[in-house]
């Protein structure tokens, strides 16, 4: 019997990170490789919005007023509208032939690049709604770097989507600031989730080597870059909010390089499966 | 329809010359069709059963969010994806227009989500049916947003102007709903032998609740003739029914799906197709509760408000708290 490897895998982050770095060698790779690493790039945006997209559809009917199922429906419809703008453009990119459809539909679990954090479950109102402020603080920004891309097809795709998120924040902003400083049970609430979700913030902010060449070019802004920016309002807004930021800056990480949760099979056969019971078939 | 059977006064129309003179004067402005504002004069059965039929229209379209918001995360496509969260959420619209609506006769919403919660008020029975397939989500949009229209068209003419005002918006994205419901019946008909097998199946288990959605003949009906006379109600169930199988009929013919009922035929003489009655007694027993999913239905929507009392207990307390800095401020 072979001796098996260690258990403990190596942090994915760093390993895609000196998989990009060998590869920066050869000169005449650049382009296919610049290639590899903007699609890359663009299934992350698309990803993140598609499963948030998703989560938050899962409400529709269930919340607690009227008012709220109306905004929820709005934004998951936002968010998948931005799915279809990135993910067509990285089936452009990729030059396979698939489309935006192809690519949310039919790529299993380990192929998605969407971030740990937006496929957390729901839990309760204040679970979603805190996953969906930290996710927004970084969502905006993110957007305005990429207004100012090289490529003017990022460019345009995050100017409409930045419309959209600057809305979804002011609304996420509002209802923590008024949920943790509101009763007893709801600032609780709004604490458990706060913690809860909070290990899974860190991934927004560790880039790779994809990272680092569209961060080169121009294309995209680097991960780490957002740090400032994020860090500054969020603890602005929990300290309106009377919310205790977490201690500890522990991250789970992965999903960007295609190392999930468990959750997010379960999302995926279920989003998934019409397409997989009838291949081929128009809808 | 989403309101069905709303009980009136109970009394039959009151003969002119026992009416008050307001009562005159009010019947006189409905028959010269002038418009109803909430502030004006109105008889209190005018009042209850306006707010009976809209506040059951309001619940229809929230109780409605459910069957087709079940599908929303397995929606086939983006686009698909992207369109039913667009409906659902034009339903979610269409319940606050109709409670806002019916707010200004002097109920709260709050009181009104009470009486559905209760059982008290009711929802239209079709929102008791099941959404089996993909399919299903082309055969509500056809034939329920169908049935619906029907009955909402003429009540963009119904005396109360806050109920008309909504109608006329409503109208706008019901039919827009319903020619997505039939774009997707049309994709799934043309499609493959599986996608056909859908849409039949489908269009077999909604076709007679969706007859059911006008409520049984109100031919004889007291209440109806009250509503009638006040303009409330514009047509009966069965002018509304009939005109509803006479323009689907074709509809279905096109797609080449059969419609599940073996003595449907074009009668040359009336101008109408003859069909056959939905089953009276499954309608009474959905509006008892024993449809397929009216636990569900009602189980959905009361778990949602009472696990939602945090939420809307902390966005109070939150807005006394603010109110009381901001006076704190001023009198300093």
């Amino acid at each position: 019997m072979p001796s098996l490897p260690d258990m403990a895998t190596p942090d994915a982050a760093a390993r895609a990170q000196e998989q990009a770095a060998g590869q920066t060698a050869r000169p005449e790779d650049t382009a296919p490789e610049m290639r590899a690493a903007l699609f890359e790039g663009l299934l992350r945006l698309g990803d993140n919005t598609l499963i948030l997209g998703h989560r938050v559809s899962e409400w529709c009917g269930h919340a607690p007023v009227l008012e709220e199922d109306i905004a929820l429906a709005n934004t998951a419809l936002d968010m998948i509208g931005q799915t279809q703008l990135w993910l067509g453009l990285a089936g452009e990119v990729e030059g396979q032939g698939r489309s935006a459809d192809d690519l949310a539909y039919l790529r299993d679990v380990w192929d998605m690049r969407n971030l740990l954090l937006v496929e957390r479950p729901n839990g309760d109102f204040g679970a979603t709604l805190m996953r969906q402020f930290l996710f927004d603080a970084w969502h905006l920004p993110m957007l305005k770097a990429l207004m100012r891309s090289s490529d003017q097809r990022i460019a345009d795709i995050a100017e409409k989507a930045s419309k959209e998120v600057s809305y979804h924040l002011e609304r996420s902003t509002d209802l923590v600031v008024r949920l943790g400083d509101g009763t007893r049970e709801s600032h609780a609430r709004m604490q458990a989730a706060l913690d809860d979700i909070w290990p899974y913030t860190g991934e927004m902010f560790i880039g790779d080597g994809h990272d680092a060449h569209l961060a080169e070019a121009g294309i995209m802004p680097t991960p780490e870059s957002l740090r400032t920016e994020w860090d500054a309002y969020v603890d602005a807004v929990l300290r309106e909010a009377t919310l205790k930021r977490p201690e500890g800056d522990f991250a789970h990480k992965g999903g960007r390089q295609g190392t999930h949760t468990e959750h997010l099979g379960f999302i995926l056969a279920e989003m998934q499966w019409l397409q997989r019971a009838y291949p081929g078939a128009k809808w | 329809m989403y309101a069905q059977m709303v009980k009136s006064t109970g009394q039959g129309v009151t003969p002119r010359e026992e009416m008050t003179p307001e009562e005159q004067a009010f019947q006189d402005r409905i028959d010269a069709d002038e418009k109803i504002e909430p502030k004006d004069w109105m008889p209190e059965g005018y009042r209850k059963t306006l707010i009976r039929q809209i506040s059951q229209h309001a619940h229809s379209e929230i109780v409605g969010q459910l069957p087709e918001g079940n599908w929303i995360t397995r929606a086939p496509t983006l686009e698909r994806k992207a369109i039913l969260l667009a409906k659902v959420q034009d339903e979610a619209g269409h319940g606050l227009y109709l409670y806002c609506a019916a707010e200004t006769l002097g109920i709260s919403r709050d009181q009104m989500y009470e009486q559905l919660h209760s059982g008290k008020a009711k929802y239209s029975s079709i929102f008791n049916y099941p959404t089996l397939t993909w399919a299903d989500m082309g055969a509500v949009g056809w034939l329920v947003d169908g049935a619906a229209i029907m009955n909402q068209v003429p009540l963009q003419r119904t005396s109360f102007g806050p109920y008309s005002r909504a109608m006329i918006r409503i109208c706008k994205e019901e039919s827009f709903h319903q020619r997505q419901g039939y774009d997707i019946m049309m994709k799934m008909a043309f499609g493959t032998e599986a996608q056909k097998r859908m849409a039949q199946d489908a269009l077999n288990r909604f076709w007679y609740p969706s007859l059911m959605m006008f409520g049984p003949s109100d031919k004889d009906s007291v209440h109806s003739a009250q509503s009638m006379a006040w303009k409330i109600k514009i047509n009966t169930n069965d002018e509304l029914r009939q005109k509803f199988v006479d323009q689907t009929v074709p509809q279905a013919e096109y797609l080449g799906l059969t419609i599940p009922d073996p003595d449907l035929k074009w009668n040359e003489e009336s101008g109408h197709y003859d069909f056959t009655q939905p089953d009276w007694n499954e309608f009474f027993e959905v509006l008892k509760g024993n449809g397929p999913c009216n636990k569900e239905r009602l189980g959905a929507r009361v778990m949602a408000w009472e696990e939602g009392a945090w939420f809307r207990e902390g966005l109070s307390a939150h807005a006394e708290k603010a109110a009381a800095r901001r006076a704190a401020v001023a009198a300093e």
